[in-house]
């Protein structure tokens, strides 16, 4: 021992190596052996989540199919100014139809309409009509193009088709994003869309609204619930805790289901209130295909995720800070209200945030029990991506509900923290 | 449990209005079924308060007064109502009578401190009445599908045969369709395939990760955690448009350049998805079990000669193992009950349980559903009891007290 102390020099560990090295190196090591233990989930995790998801966020201001579709009239478009009010020149016509001859044979002037047909309805159809005509037209012999064109169809002479055209032809748009807040790409900027197009922010605000309410409706039902399961004795919380659980772990369609029977016109609870005569059976309630009987379902759905964390808060507060109030001379509001529920809040806010999260997002159940008046804004995207087709659209509103979505995430790690995350 | 308080007979003046209050209450639900909820509530309050009566001042036998009681109320719920009618009356007799001996003898005081105030009483007792409303609100749903999974109509409601008890209202047909058509045999052996398989990925991933995780010295911990946590957090329609995106582009590569067959195809496709749905799950519970995992146990091993290899099956598996399970049931039962996912990524031939489902829900509505939902809710109840087995086994052998 007295060796080793009065020795001069750095410490050396028993194979004669400096000892910071080799402390140095058995660290480098061990976490060299972690991230080789990581790697596969986290390659795996970043190839087939992460990468897709980002893609798709790239759809949503990607647009090159204008400028790939027709080059040739992209670039004679930016000689032309469209707020002069006058049609463009010959030679932008010949560029457009050399282009469209070239999209006709590879079946993409087609899909270009489509692309088009969401800032300016009609272009669908124009680009595909046209298109059987000028499939017979030869860009090299047959010019000059524009008064054909215009004859093949009178819209080639009009200067709005043009400047959308043009408007659209850019490769990096914010187009999608403006049509999913209710506005629109135009020659002159960035535009409110007409009144009846006008549904996504109103959507949105109902998506917000309702999973507001739904949260509101957990922490209601949620507490007492988790206040009684904390403070009973451990075995008869237990037995009750089956009652939170068996929901949690039921499937979602199952408890869907359960609610499309209980809540149609001739469901349960409707059959229940007429027979003991609360309601005539010629008014029955309508409880489903609305608002209500989406934040009926929904509330029942996530109430277990409020249950778990408040329960889990609640837990660790000691009934004798309640005492200790009462002792004091507090009544019974001014104790729970001055002592136990702040104590409690941090439970209620982790619970809240994965409600909330987790409602904002819903897509089956809404489907299912919403109706036309009761859907979120998932169901918008899922229809854009199924019938309509409008894919950027989705992304942008996928995008944007994203955001909404990470913001919380964030909060949430602040508040409690994601390695504290717990199941059941 | 010894009575915590010594408890006291109360006065006439408690017990007899609260009494006919709760007859009241009961009768009101009668009496409107039957045309007049006026009467009803005079003439439940009425009974009810002379039953009291009498078994205060006439009977003073506890036992005989809750016999003559519940055979009262049974023989007029029958003349009434028929069977179930009958049922409802004697579960109504036995609390009634319970109700007037619980108040009249003071035992709700029995079980709460004896400095409680009368109104600190009210409160306990209504607290427990208004959780009572919200635990059966939490149940209801799954324990109304049961039932009326049994009816031999074709209706999603309760027919008057059901009600009625008769035999003729139940039948087994709709197990029989789920357990003969071949749309749900399908959609059930496709889950069947499809949810293990991507179980066994996320957990033997998810669990070399978290042993991973949970080592004292890993660079950028949080950024890796939040990474392997965000399958859970983005919403599930942003995966599904996601991966719809991404594996068709895969599927088409996997056919065309490997040239692999297209249903194949179709389920390592799905399979894949879902094993990235399960592995948050996987994450947390592996993490949490280890959490608790003494790391000298490891060196122990290592020190007599223990390969990592052999240290990590014979030593570290068998006490993380709980956790492991209980992610792993997670992890299954997210793919067996996933739709959205799957109803983007995959095609008809890998249609599941849950989607045959929803499309059952949305389209043709066929009580076959209430059916599947049944047998659902018996797995999961056998799975939430594996699960609650395993969380106090890994408490015990952690040498947490069980609670």
């Amino acid at each position: 021992m007295t060796d080793a102390t009065s020795q001069s020099g750095p410490v050396l560990a028993a194979d004669g190596t400096p000892l910071k090295k080799s402390l140095a190196r058995a660290l480098r090591l061990q976490k060299t052996r972690a991230l080789m233990l990581i790697a596969p989930l986290l390659v795996f995790v970043l190839i087939s989540f992460v990468f897709p998801i980002a893609s798709m966020l790239f759809r949503s201001v990607e647009n090159s199919i204008v400028m790939e579709t027709l080059p040739l009239t992209v670039e004679e478009l930016q000689n032309w100014d469209a707020d002069s009010g006058q049609l463009p020149e010959e030679a932008l016509y010949a560029a457009f139809i050399a282009d469209m001859v070239v999209a006709i044979d590879a079946k993409k002037h087609t899909r270009l309409g489509t692309r088009l047909n969401y800032e300016e309805t009609g272009m669908s159809s124009l680009f595909r009509k046209s298109g059987r005509k000028i499939k017979k037209l030869d860009p090299a012999t047959d010019g000059p193009f524009k008064d054909k064109l215009i004859d093949i169809d009178k819209k080639w002479g009009d200067v709005t088709t043009w400047a959308v055209i043009k408007t659209h032809s850019v490769k990096i748009t914010n187009g999608y994003f403006l049509n999913a807040i209710d506005m629109q790409r135009t020659p002159d900027g960035a535009q409110a869309q007409p009144e009846d197009k006008r549904i996504l922010i109103k959507l949105f605000q109902r998506t917000l609204f309702m999973s507001l309410m739904i949260t509101a409706s957990c922490i209601m039902l949620g507490y007492p619930v988790a206040w009684l399961l904390a403070n009973l004795p451990a075995r008869t919380a237990n037995i009750l805790m089956i009652l939170v659980l068996l929901p949690f772990w039921t499937s979602l369609l199952v408890r869907t289901s359960a609610w499309k029977v209980m809540l149609q016109q001739q469901g349960v609870i409707n059959e229940v209130l007429v027979w003991i005569g609360l309601v005539a059976d010629d008014a029955r309630l309508v409880m489903i295909n609305n608002q209500f009987g989406t934040i009926v379902a929904m509330t029942h759905i996530l109430l277990p995720f409020m249950i778990l964390p408040m329960y889990s808060v609640m837990q660790t507060i000691q009934p004798t800070y309640l005492r200790a109030a009462k002792s004091m001379g507090a009544t019974n509001w001014t104790a729970f209200w001055r002592v136990y529920f702040p104590l409690s809040v941090p439970g209620i806010g982790a619970g809240s945030i994965l409600v909330f999260i987790l409602a904002i997002g819903y897509y089956i159940t809404p489907e299912i029990v919403g109706g036309t008046k009761g859907v979120f804004i998932s169901n918008r995207i899922a229809y854009h991506i199924s019938s309509s087709l409008n894919w950027g659209l989705a992304a942008a509103l996928g995008t944007i509900l994203l955001g909404v979505v990470l913001l919380l995430y964030w909060c949430y790690d602040k508040i409690v923290g994601i390695d504290n995350v717990k199941l059941g | 449990m010894a009575a915590l308080t010594p408890i006291s007979r109360k006065p006439m003046s408690l017990v007899l209005p609260t009494v006919a209050a709760a007859g009241g209450f009961f009768g009101l639900f009668i009496g409107t079924s039957n045309g007049s909820g006026t009467l009803g509530v005079l003439i439940g309050a009425l009974m009810a308060v002379a039953g009291a009566a009498l078994y205060i001042f006439v009977l003073k036998n506890e036992n005989l007064g809750k016999w003559l009681t519940i055979a009262l109320y049974g023989a007029l719920g029958f003349w009434f109502g028929g069977i179930a009618a009958a049922i409802i009356g004697l579960l109504y007799g036995w609390f009634i009578h319970w109700f007037s001996y619980w108040l009249y003898e003071g035992r709700y005081r029995a079980r709460l401190l004896p400095y409680l105030t009368p109104k600190q009483v009210l409160w306990h007792y209504t607290f427990r009445v208004i959780c009572g409303a919200i635990f059966t609100f939490l149940i209801t749903p799954i324990l109304v599908v049961m039932p009326l999974s049994f009816n031999a109509q074709d209706f999603f409601t309760f027919t008057p045969e059901m009600l009625r008890l008769d035999p003729a209202g139940y039948s087994l047909k709709h197990y029989q369709d789920f357990f003969t058509n071949n749309e749900w045999q399908r959609s059930f052996k496709n889950s069947l395939i499809i949810a293990p398989i991507a179980t066994v990925i996320s957990v033997s991933l998810g669990t070399l990760a978290a042993i991973g995780l949970s080592q004292s010295h890993v660079p950028g911990r949080r950024a890796i955690m939040a990474i392997m946590i965000s399958p859970m957090i983005v919403p599930l329609i942003i995966s599904a448009t996601g991966m719809f995106f991404f594996y068709s582009q895969i599927g088409n590569w996997m056919e065309g350049t490997l040239g692999l067959n297209k249903t194949f195809v179709g389920y390592v496709k799905v399979v894949l998805a879902h094993a990235v749905l399960g592995i948050p799950f996987v994450i947390i519970t592996v993490t949490a079990t280890l959490v608790g995992f003494d790391r000298s146990l490891t060196r122990a091993a290592a020190n007599m000669g223990a390969n990592p290899v052999t240290t990590f099956f014979r030593v570290q598996m068998p006490l993380i193992l709980p956790g492991v399970i209980s992610g792993g049931l997670f992890a299954f039962i997210t793919s067996f009950d996933e739709v959205v996912v799957v109803l983007f990524v995959g095609s008809a031939s890998q249609k599941t349980l849950p989607w045959q489902m929803f499309t059952g829900l949305r389209e043709q509505i066929s009580p076959t559903i209430l059916a599947v939902a049944t047998i659902l809710v018996g797995i999961s109840i056998l799975l939430l009891a594996t699960v609650e087995m395993l969380r106090r086994r890994s408490e015990r052998l952690r040498g947490m007290s069980p609670t």
